[in-house]
């Protein structure tokens, strides 16, 4: 961003914030708010102040907003075409602006709130997924072309059951997972009788619009230099966990110091698995000494070992 | 036209007195026009109809058939903004374009199973249900085209990578070779861009146009599967 941008619309980004913060307040601007964004993630002491009272706002206005979206969705019955028309209820630069949104993570910005504002879509979610899946397995396929262009003893030939497998595992990912989270989520508040802090369908779409950083990582993965996979990989996992915690935070954070812990690192670590799973199983390369390879159960006529299951990253809940 | 009214077309609210007893008071004058045809034509023509399609020869029929289909690739290969595959869509063009390219992109059943291109049951799902699920996703989104119609777009417009998927075939006659694969490259890289833009200047118009990308981006990604299933075929 150029820097008279930033002068520019400082003051409306601001308001921005606020609105989707507090969607009843005024646009004052609370001078604390900025300089507070860097804490809120680390420390609960610090975030407890401005938080207790973000609650009791945003707790009438979710209640009220949640009423008005129950008869809202009653309407339609599920049946009906038109119910599911609703989720598709985006433009496209409503669709790029979320996908911005999921690139750049801060602390300040619940995904829910400030980009979603209670208006979740299926359209992102699913097409990320297609375009993960399809290209997982296009440059997985792509890195062993580019293996055998180096060493042409290594037999080559378009493995079409790798798509199958990534269909699968990315789509049950982002739906199973978001589910375990949402049903883990109202659990949690329903000994407070209080509605679960987000829908089922926000909860897939944070998933989903999370997994986009993932298609550029893959992309550059081709590049067959190991430690540069790596760093791109730890880079994008941590943009894209980064994401999710800065989501769940003003949910958790009034649970148990315990739970709260829990339930944040066990979003990180599957997160953690997928990147894994997908660099282990779709980027395996060989090194050009290896003929037999060592884990295979039929008789193969390559020599690249392919893992018959994926390893741990399958587990949804 | 007040004679004609009292015909005898209606007897069942006529007072009961013998039938058609009034007809003969019933004068149409000369100077009322009176239009149409009494004699019902029309019969022997339905008569017609019924056997030009249930006793022509089947030769007739499957060159008509044809000859529709034809036409489409035509309006396919040239594409221009018309509606021909919209209003007369068929599914015959589609089916005989995803066989074809299923019967050539399927592996060798020597291959083993986990290796390889795909099987034609693959191709033929992923055609399918990749033209059904952008089909359900530009409705979803809101646009005004039928499904049926959609389905015979996104069919049609695969015979440009059908094209390029015979000449792909004959190309890796000639044995493997960096050459060989630039040229399939290109070829692959052509087809593909038309077909792309065939199908979106038949799809395009359907959309509102705050939401024309969300629609073709998911045409993008189906031709770009099919692009690359073809590129990485290799003949075992």
């Amino acid at each position: 961003m150029a820097a008279a941008d930033e002068l520019t619309f400082h003051e409306f980004e601001e308001a921005t914030n606020l609105l989707a913060e507090t969607p009843d307040a005024a646009t004052t601007s609370r001078s604390n708010q900025p300089t507070s964004q860097g804490h809120v993630a680390v420390a609960m002491g610090s975030g407890d102040s401005y938080g207790a009272e973000d609650e009791v706002e945003e707790e009438s206005d979710k209640a009220s907003l949640l009423q008005e979206k129950q008869q809202q969705q009653q309407q339609p019955g599920f049946w009906t075409f038109s119910y599911y028309q609703s989720f598709f209820d985006v433009d496209t630069s409503q669709v790029l602006d979320r996908i911005k949104g999921s690139l750049l993570p801060r602390p300040g910005h619940n995904f829910v709130r400030h980009y979603l504002r209670n208006q979740p879509d299926l359209y992102g979610p699913f097409w990320i997924c297609a375009t993960l899946a399809f290209v997982l397995a296009v440059t997985g396929n792509l890195t062993l072309v580019l293996a055998q262009r180096r060493d042409p003893s290594i037999h080559y030939s378009p493995q079409f059951h790798k798509v199958t497998v990534a269909g699968i595992s990315i789509y049950c990912y982002a739906w199973l997972v978001p589910l375990a989270l949402w049903g883990f989520l109202r659990w949690r508040k329903g000994v407070r009788e209080r509605v679960g802090p987000y829908t089922f369908l926000e909860t897939v779409c944070v998933y989903g619009y999370s997994l986009f950083v993932f298609i550029p990582m893959v992309v550059l993965w081709l590049i067959p230099v190991p430690w540069l996979q790596w760093l791109f990989g730890a880079l994008a996992l941590g943009l894209s966990a980064a994401g999710l915690v800065f989501t769940l935070w003003p949910v958790v954070r009034e649970d148990t110091r315990l739970v709260a812990a829990a339930l944040l690192s066990t979003v990180v670590l599957l997160h953690a698995l997928l990147a894994m799973g997908c660099k282990l199983y779709f980027f395996q390369s060989l090194p050009p000494e290896h003929v037999a390879p060592p884990h295979q159960a039929a008789s193969l006529p390559t020599n690249i070992p392919l893992s018959p299951t994926l390893p741990r990253s399958m587990a949804p809940s | 036209m007040a004679e004609a009214e009292e015909s005898p077309g209606d007897p069942g609210t006529a007072s009961p007195r013998p039938l058609f007893a009034g007809l003969s008071d019933i004068s149409i004058s000369q100077d009322i026009p009176v239009e149409g045809e009494i004699t019902i034509p029309i019969r022997s023509r339905i008569r017609e109809f019924d056997s030009s399609t249930l006793n022509e020869s089947v030769h007739s029929t499957i060159m008509r058939d044809l000859k529709a289909v034809g036409k489409k690739f035509m309006h396919v290969l040239y594409p221009r903004k018309s509606n021909t595959l919209l209003r007369d869509w068929d599914l015959w063009g589609p089916l005989i374009l995803c066989v074809t390219l299923a019967l050539m992109l399927q592996r060798d059943s020597a291959d083993s199973e986990k290796d390889g291109g795909p099987q034609f049951a693959e191709v033929f799902v992923i055609v399918w249900f990749g033209a059904v699920t952008i089909t359900l996703n530009s409705k979803l989104l809101g646009g005004n085209i039928s499904f049926f119609q959609s389905l015979c777009v996104l069919g049609y417009c695969i015979l440009p990578l059908t094209v390029a998927m015979l000449i792909c075939r004959l190309v890796l006659l000639a044995g493997p070779g960096p050459v060989n694969f630039m040229v399939r490259l290109f070829v692959v890289i052509v087809m593909f861009a038309w077909s792309i833009v065939a199908s979106t200047a038949f799809l395009a118009d359907s959309q509102p146009p705050n939401r024309r990308a969300l629609a073709v981006y998911p045409v993008f990604l189906f031709y770009f599967v099919i692009s690359w299933m073809i590129l990485t075929f290799t003949p075992q």
